[in-house]
């Protein structure tokens, strides 16, 4: 179970900046195709889209990385 | 013994009673904006896009949503400094301080621009009071909760989002059905009651508070000086306890939170939206299926103290994930008209008055004609078709002829034809798409139920409050809170000139693919250990 957690931490690690890219890439596309009447909420939108799921992002990667180190090899077995 | 067993079990029940309350209201501020919200926009916004609908989608979409976690920060570090009752109280007075105020706040045609700008800044108060509250009551409740039931008494707490929900749609109903349209979205018309009789629970709910004491966990850390110092510090900059944080979130709370707000939420917008339901209908059917649904999160609750937490939640996930689809088909199936061949009336149509459009010097321009058809089914289903089909040039319909589509003079923004549909279900049908809802509530209460004592058994008391906050709001109020927006503008994407309406099951593949990613994290990394010692 340990070697499929480590290796699962590296599919993590690489799916954490290929959705920030597939975000942006949508964003740019989305906004380029937008009206001029409704370009401002679409940039609006996805502005906060990108805002939101960048540090999440971020923080998937830092989760692939523990894991991909073995921190979650053994939990700890109570809150303390 | 018995006697002492008898005040402790009275006792817990009375920090579940207080702490629930005080819950129930908070999500019931909170429901009350949203399920209010095409109101709000039209009562606090100008109906011009441009900079207004700019405001208008911050106010509404984003505020109450990116803020909690914030909240959670903020209110689950003073939670870990000065103590859970006092931060619960004062987030308490701000939401129904703020849901009262919003109730006040005169429309935009009376104040113009202040009135989009005091609502987001109320909006934001809200949202801020509820990324604190939650953490709070479940910390506070799990720490009163005798050993090896936990999951039972933190579960009634898991309730009261639903029930808030509840008492949200059962208020506006109550209202709504006393009053019509017009009367109830005038400017000081019926939608403001909502917000003022907040201000009555809140009051009853701050009284009964009051009256509670401090956490025993926590006092006996305060007494000991043993509470932490820089909460935040402690929770995400060391790496043990940070650790922790990401695998409640990925693991656990983000599959949650999707599976929360679709049920939830996405069900009943898909109802309305595009199978047609009526409004009052629509929150009907969620009102009985929530009712007969919520007595299931307490059933999870204590089942997660006997076989554990892991496995009943990522069940629920699992079964979201195979079944949404079937689901939503069946959906679109009861409610669609080709599938209703026994019609035992002729359709009724009527051409109503003509309506007039206005043009950008706001003078009556064209007239839309409205063709108003009922048809009758076996089933009791009632379906009203409202259709605008022509525009034309005077009010009078004897010497008039219908402007083309392609006429010069039309505005870019003219409506195009259109047919507005109402649908008001048999009882049969209405009976099957309540159970529908109540199948994925069902869902909704095996992830969320035993969640509480799960987050509570992940970190220590010093930490407790800041630490299980802030993954429970970017699961729920992040992951969760976008579904409606993100499956909407998932089928936006699937629209074509061949398909316009686009694949109305598309926007399922949103809360389908991250509970699939988290129930995959789920069952590799968590574990199903109980934690019977939470006093560290």
């Amino acid at each position: 179970m340990n070697r499929i957690k480590k290796l699962l931490g590296y599919l993590w690690m690489a799916l954490a900046p290929v959705i920030i890219i597939f975000l942006v890439y949508e964003a740019v596309e989305k906004i380029t195709h937008a009206t001029a009447v409704l370009r401002s909420n679409v940039i609006l939108q996805w502005s906060i889209i990108l805002l939101i799921f960048t540090p999440i992002c971020i923080g998937f990667f830092i989760f692939g990385w523990y894991a991909s180190k073995d921190e979650y090899a053994h939990l700890p077995e109570s809150s303390k | 013994m018995a006697m002492h067993d008898e005040k402790k079990q009275s006792s817990i029940a009375f920090v579940i009673g207080a702490s629930s309350v005080g819950t129930l209201i908070e999500w019931y501020d909170f429901y009350i904006f949203g399920m209010l919200a095409t109101i709000l926009s039209k009562q606090f916004f100008p109906a011009e896009a441009g900079t207004a609908a700019l405001l208008s989608t911050l106010a509404i979409f984003a505020a109450g949503f990116i803020v909690r976690p914030f909240g959670a920060l903020v209110f689950g570090r003073l939670g870990d400094l000065i103590g859970r009752k006092h931060t619960f109280l004062l987030t308490l007075v701000i939401m129904g301080g703020s849901t009262f105020a919003i109730g006040l706040v005169p429309g935009f045609g009376s104040i113009g621009w202040a009135a989009p700008i005091m609502v987001l800044i109320l909006r934001l108060l809200q949202g801020l009071a509820l990324g604190g509250e939650y953490g709070g009551a479940a910390t506070y409740v799990a720490e009163h909760a005798p050993t090896g039931q936990r999951g039972f008494w933190t579960s009634w707490i898991q309730t009261t989002a639903t029930l808030g929900l509840f008492l949200a749609l059962g208020v506006i109903i109550l209202i709504r059905s006393n009053q019509g349209m017009e009367q109830f979205s005038a400017e000081w018309g019926g939608w403001r009651y909502p917000f003022w009789i907040s201000i009555l629970l809140v009051g009853v709910s701050v009284l009964i508070r009051m009256r509670m004491s401090e956490s025993p966990m926590f006092s006996k850390l305060k007494s000991e000086g043993k509470t932490s110092t820089h909460p935040l510090k402690e929770s995400f900059g060391n790496k043990s306890n940070f650790k922790m944080v990401l695998l409640a979130l990925f693991g656990a709370v983000m599959g949650q939170g999707v599976v929360w707000y679709t049920g939830q939420f996405y069900a009943q917008s898909f109802i309305e939206t595009v199978c047609n339901i009526d409004f009052v209908q629509s929150r009907n059917i969620m009102l009985v299926a929530i009712l007969m649904a919520t007595p299931c999160f307490v059933l999870f609750g204590w089942l997660s103290d006997k076989v554990g937490r892991k496995w009943i939640m990522l069940l629920g996930m699992l079964l979201a994930i195979f079944t949404y689809r079937p689901i939503y088909k069946q959906f679109i199936a009861i409610t669609a008209e080709a599938n209703k061949t026994n019609e035992i009336q002729q359709r009724i149509s009527t051409i109503g008055p003509l309506a007039p459009y206005l043009n950008e010097a706001k003078t009556p321009f064209v007239y839309l004609r409205k063709t108003f058809d009922t048809v009758y089914y076996t089933d009791g289903s009632v379906f009203k078709y409202i259709i605008t089909d022509t525009f034309f040039a005077k009010k009078q319909l004897s010497d008039n002829k219908p402007i083309a589509y392609s006429h010069p003079d039309l505005i870019s923004n003219t409506p195009k034809r259109n047919t507005v549909i109402e649908k008001t279900m048999g009882k049969s049908p209405t009976w099957y798409l309540i159970v529908l809802i109540f199948i994925q509530i069902v869902y909704v209460t095996m992830v969320y139920g035993p969640i509480a004592a799960f987050l509570v058994e992940m970190f220590p008391t010093k930490i407790r409050y800041t630490s299980m906050s802030l993954p429970y709001h970017i699961g729920n109020g992040v992951f969760g809170g976008l579904v409606p927006f993100l499956g909407t503008l998932i089928v936006e994407f699937t629209k074509s000139a061949e398909q316009p309406k686009g694949d109305v099951l598309a926007g399922l593949w949103y809360p389908i693919g991250v509970a699939a990613i988290c129930l995959l994290i789920g069952v590799v990394y968590l574990s199903n250990k109980v934690d019977e010692n939470v006093m560290d």
